[in-house]
């Protein structure tokens, strides 16, 4: 440049009012793009928060379960017919199901006919004896006295008390009501129009005429004098109903001594009806529901029963997976890193092999599920579902990510450490398996850790090589037909029973907690040994 | 039998590491050895491991043929033709020659369990004894070779050397084995649906009649439907990972500071660890009934598992992918270009938008092509929230179904290995592999050809 241009064109504006605004507009625009950037982060951080909450909020019911807590009496001509107060045998053929049936049945003597009956069963899990059957035979001199057990609830049951499904609304009595029996079908009368509130929800017709209620109008029960009556037909003041569960005496309540309850969702749309609820309430009444930890859920395998359903065969199935994995794969991936970083000549074969293990580790992980099909079920005859077959795909599938983290775990060692071995001596063997190989641990521990826990979470090709069967025991060794953790989110995922819906996500948090356990330890592995040189 | 041959072999190795060590000792002092004791024993250990590792991978299944061959010869000779029958009844031979099964056998199959049972003896007395005798002689052999001058180091060296190289194979013969598998079930498949129908068709119905005279026997395998599918979702994925992850990309590498850092970082990491059927059961299970909710008080009318949800989830599964690779290419911009654009007086934003990604575009590029193989290839979310009905549509509100969902769909379950219904899953898996492979080989390429343009 020559200072021959003519001074006219050399000056700037940048004090007119347009440069200015050219300036603010420039400003304005810096800041958008922050702000799209910032964005950017926020939405995905809110998803991540989505997420988790959306699973943990599902999940987290699970951990707990409702269960009557009642006194049963161990019947010895039940349990124990031959009077041998042999274990193995009360185990084997005691009807404990049937003791606690009639348990549950004493403390209702009003419900007799079958149907109710049936009814009065239906709160009970099909598991409902366990905690029975275990105290009796591990202890037989129980036959013929009266113990205190925990007693499992039916699924819908445990959903009822922990509120999801319907919508309760209880309100107090502001008069004074008096039923006009205590069994069968009556009517009370209220002094301050109690009813109005409830009729006028349900109102139909513009008549002053009381309302008959059907099935498809949300439920009215009125809980007085230690009784149910379930609302029939409901004027303002006066409400005929069928009693659900007696009332002790048809003395009248006082004001606040008795309320209106509401269930919003109609009885037709439950899956409890209306005298099963009552049945509930009255338990817990007693005193007789108690909230617990779920236990079960990591101590039993899959059931098709979501009260009964655990997640310990798919614990295990995956304990049994990524042992097979991990060792298949830290070995070959260590070995082969070593070899492409320290010892691979630089010539075609090398390249070939170094461009075969990115592509590899960019291929979709069905296609593994294929090859493990095809090549290890089809070809080979190994045994299918079986952890074996799962841990030899998920080895080849985490394998490029062990290798390329290995690699670099080799390459961040200074070669001055590797000269200093040769200096002295040590063949190019010794120095990098006594020198270079444990100051590349750390990192290659931590590659490994990460690939261990993608194999832990991935799925799609476990499905391929048939983990998916409905496998209710605890698989003991690595041929025994397993599922594995994410698959077991993948088939309660798909069960239409609302009480799966919980499960699943409980197995989703536990899942996600291995994953944060390992990734953490990889994390503290890496602050805590990873040199800088 | 498999335990009794490592319980040899183990005992052998001790053995012959020791007496190589000891051998190597008594030879002369470590100043006359030419190899530390250390390697006349791995060298011993070696020549005991070589020949019985390699008796039990050749003889193991030889054995086992025969001795199956002959059991259900015994039971009936018309069963050899019969692939399911055979291996249905082999497993009830064997359940029967182990005492598992279940009811009393048949005598004819008790029949061929004895038979199987004698002959595995005998194999496995033959194995055994083989493998202990070769590995005494390979010991033997070992410990001759050893002397004060003898070269163990080098030899063990060599034989270490080339057990590295097999190990560092096995990617490679994995490779092999993926193209394998699904490159003969597809040419079968083949044989049975013409290339032509399967690439240009318009119908997708894998179900194939039980008997020939069903009606809608032949089923219809016409891709198409599929890859619009595919591609329908992907286009989702990437509108939201595609800006969301460049952005985030920006921002982490340009404008945040180290304490921002270390909390949006972890943010997108712990999003990337998360399983995917994790992502599922959220897009299957909540996402696609609020989408539902959402389209359908502004009157829309939203499928249950439209695509929309599928493609949302995917596109937050990607975002981590796509900001991390972009971060390392804005990243490995050179600082002197950003300082040459401020110096001319350029803000910050105009700098990244005029200057570094311009220089960045190569892996930019490369990193979004990455991102689409990735959500092509993705099963688990798309299995969960996607549909089975191969709807030809582009509308997001509709049920899609895609390449993953049709493998697995039809994969998982018993299948008979011959009905077109099974190779074509194959034969698609192929087509994914082989479309995922052309992206990133495309992808590498872009990065290799462009990637020292700035240095």
């Amino acid at each position: 440049m020559t200072d021959t241009t003519s001074q006219a064109a050399r000056s700037i504006d940048f004090e007119s009012d347009a440069a200015r605004a050219r300036i603010k507009a420039r400003y304005r625009a810096e800041r958008r793009f922050r702000f799209y950037g910032l964005a950017a982060i926020g939405i995905t951080t809110l998803f991540l928060i989505v997420v988790l909450s959306d699973i943990v909020a599902k999940g987290l019911p699970a951990f707990t379960q409702y269960v009557l807590v009642m006194k049963v009496d161990v019947d010895a001509s039940l349990v124990d017919p031959k009077d041998a107060r042999n274990p193995a045998d009360i185990r084997a053929t005691g009807d404990f199901d049937a003791l606690v049936r009639n348990a549950l049945r004493a403390q209702f003597p009003e419900v007799n006919a079958r149907s109710e009956r049936r009814q009065l069963d239906s709160i009970l899990s099909t598991g409902a004896a366990d905690a029975l059957r275990e105290r009796v035979t591990s202890d037989p001199a129980l036959i013929g006295q009266t113990v205190t057990v925990p007693v499992l609830l039916s699924s819908d049951a445990d959903l009822y008390f922990k509120g999801i499904g319907t919508q309760v609304v209880r309100t107090a009595g502001r008069g004074t009501a008096t039923p006009s029996g205590t069994s069968g079908e009556i009517e009370i009368a209220s002094t301050s129009g109690d009813f109005a509130i409830a009729l006028a929800r349900v109102r139909q017709s513009d008549a002053a005429e009381p309302e008959a209620l059907n099935e498809q109008m949300p439920s009215l029960l009125v809980a007085i004098n230690g009784g149910m009556v379930k609302i029939t037909e409901i004027g303002a003041d006066r409400a005929k109903g069928n009693v659900y569960l007696p009332l002790t005496s048809a003395a009248p309540a006082a004001p606040g001594q008795w309320q209106v309850v509401t269930y919003a969702t109609p009885e037709g749309n439950r899956r409890l009806n209306d005298r099963v609820v009552t049945w509930l309430e009255s338990l817990k009444e007693r005193g007789e529901i108690e909230r617990r930890f779920n236990w079960r859920f990591f101590t039993s395998g899959d059931s098709r029963e979501p009260e009964l359903a655990g997640i310990r065969g798919a614990l295990v199935g995956s304990a049994l997976t990524l042992l097979v994995t991990l060792v298949l794969c830290l070995p070959i991936g260590v070995a082969g890193a070593i070899y492409l970083e320290e010892f691979a000549p630089k010539n075609r074969v090398t390249e070939i092999i170094e461009i075969n293990i990115n592509n590899l580790a960019a291929v979709p992980s069905i296609v593994f599920g294929l090859l493990g099909l095809a090549v290890f079920l089809n070809f080979f005859g190994l045994p299918r579902s079986a952890p074996l077959v799962g841990g030899l795909v998920l080895a080849l599938l985490v394998l490029p990510t062990i290798i390329i983290a290995s690699r670099a775990a080799l390459k961040a060692v200074p070669p001055s450490i590797k000269e200093a071995a040769l200096g002295v001596g040590a063949s190019h063997q010794q120095a990098i398996f006594h020198h270079v190989l444990p100051l590349a641990m750390p990192g290659i521990m931590t590659g490994t850790i990460i690939g261990m826990a993608h194999a832990l979470g991935e799925t799609a090709p476990l499905l391929m090589i048939g983990m998916v069967a409905f496998i209710v025991e605890t698989p003991l060794s690595i041929t025994d037909a397993a599922t594995v953790l994410p698959v077991q989110i993948f088939l309660w995922s798909d069960l239409p029973e609302i009480g799966f819906q919980a499960r699943t996500a409980a197995a989703i948090m536990v899942l996600l907690a291995f994953l944060f356990l390992m990734n953490g330890t990889a994390i503290i592995l890496r602050r805590r040994f990873e040199r800088r040189w | 039998m498999t335990s009794l041959y490592f319980l040899g072999l183990a005992a052998l190795v001790v053995a012959g590491y020791m007496l190589g060590r000891s051998r190597a000792v008594a030879a002369g002092q470590t100043n006359v050895l030419h190899s530390r004791p250390g390697y006349h024993g791995a060298f011993v250990v070696i020549s005991v491991l070589v020949p019985m590792l390699l008796i039990f991978a050749v003889a193991l299944p030889i054995a086992d043929r025969i001795v199956n061959m002959q059991a259900i010869e015994a039971l009936d000779p018309a069963l050899a033709g019969d692939d399911l029958k055979r291996g249905a009844a082999l497993r009830d031979i064997v359940a029967v020659a182990t005492g598992r099964y279940a009811g009393t056998p048949s005598r004819a199959l008790q029949n061929a369990a004895n038979v199987y049972a004698s002959l595995r003896a005998w194999t496995d007395t033959i194995i055994v004894g083989a493998g202990w005798i070769f590995g005494l002689l390979g010991a033997a052999y070992g410990l001759r070779s050893l002397s004060a001058q003898f070269r163990a180091r080098n030899r063990v060296e060599t034989v270490v050397k080339y057990v590295l190289l097999a190990a560092a194979c096995v990617a490679v013969l994995t490779t092999i084995g993926i193209v394998f598998s699904v490159l003969f079930e597809t040419i079968r498949f083949f044989q049975k649906v013409s290339p032509v129908d399967f690439l240009t068709g318009l119908h997708w119905s894998p179900q194939t009649a039980i008997r020939a005279d069903q009606v809608g026997s032949s089923g219809a395998f016409g891709i198409v439907p599929l890859v619009t599918g595919t591609l329908l979702i992907t286009l989702i994925a990437m509108l939201i990972a595609g800006p969301i992850g460049l952005f985030a990309a920006i921002y982490m590498a340009e404008y945040a500071t180290p304490r921002f850092r270390a909390f949006a970082k972890p943010v997108l990491e712990i999003l990337a660890g998360i399983p995917t059927v994790v992502l599922g059961f959220f897009a299957a299970l909540s996402l696609a009934p609020w989408v539902r909710a959402a389209g359908e008080s502004v009157g829309l009318n939203v499928a249950s598992e439209s695509a929309l949800a599928a493609g949302i989830v995917m596109g937050m599964m990607i975002i981590p992918f796509v900001s991390s690779l972009s971060d390392d290419v804005i990243n490995a911009v050179p600082q002197s270009l950003r300082d040459g654009s401020y110096a001319m007086g350029a803000t910050q934003s105009e700098t990244i938008r005029k200057v570094v990604l311009p220089a960045a575009l190569p892996g930019i590029v490369s990193a979004f092509m990455l991102a689409i193989s990735r959500a092509v290839g993705e099963t688990m979310i798309v299995v969960m929230a996607a549909g089975l009905a191969a709807n030809l549509t582009f509308n997001p509100l509709d049920a899609v179904t895609t390449f993953t969902v049709q493998i697995k769909t039809i994969l998982v379950g018993d299948q008979e290995f011959d009905s077109a219904k099974t190779l074509s899953a194959f034969a698609l898996g192929f087509v994914l592999f082989f479309f995922t492979l052309m992206l990133n080989v495309i992808a590498m390429q872009i990065v290799k050809r462009y990637r020292e343009q700035y240095d």
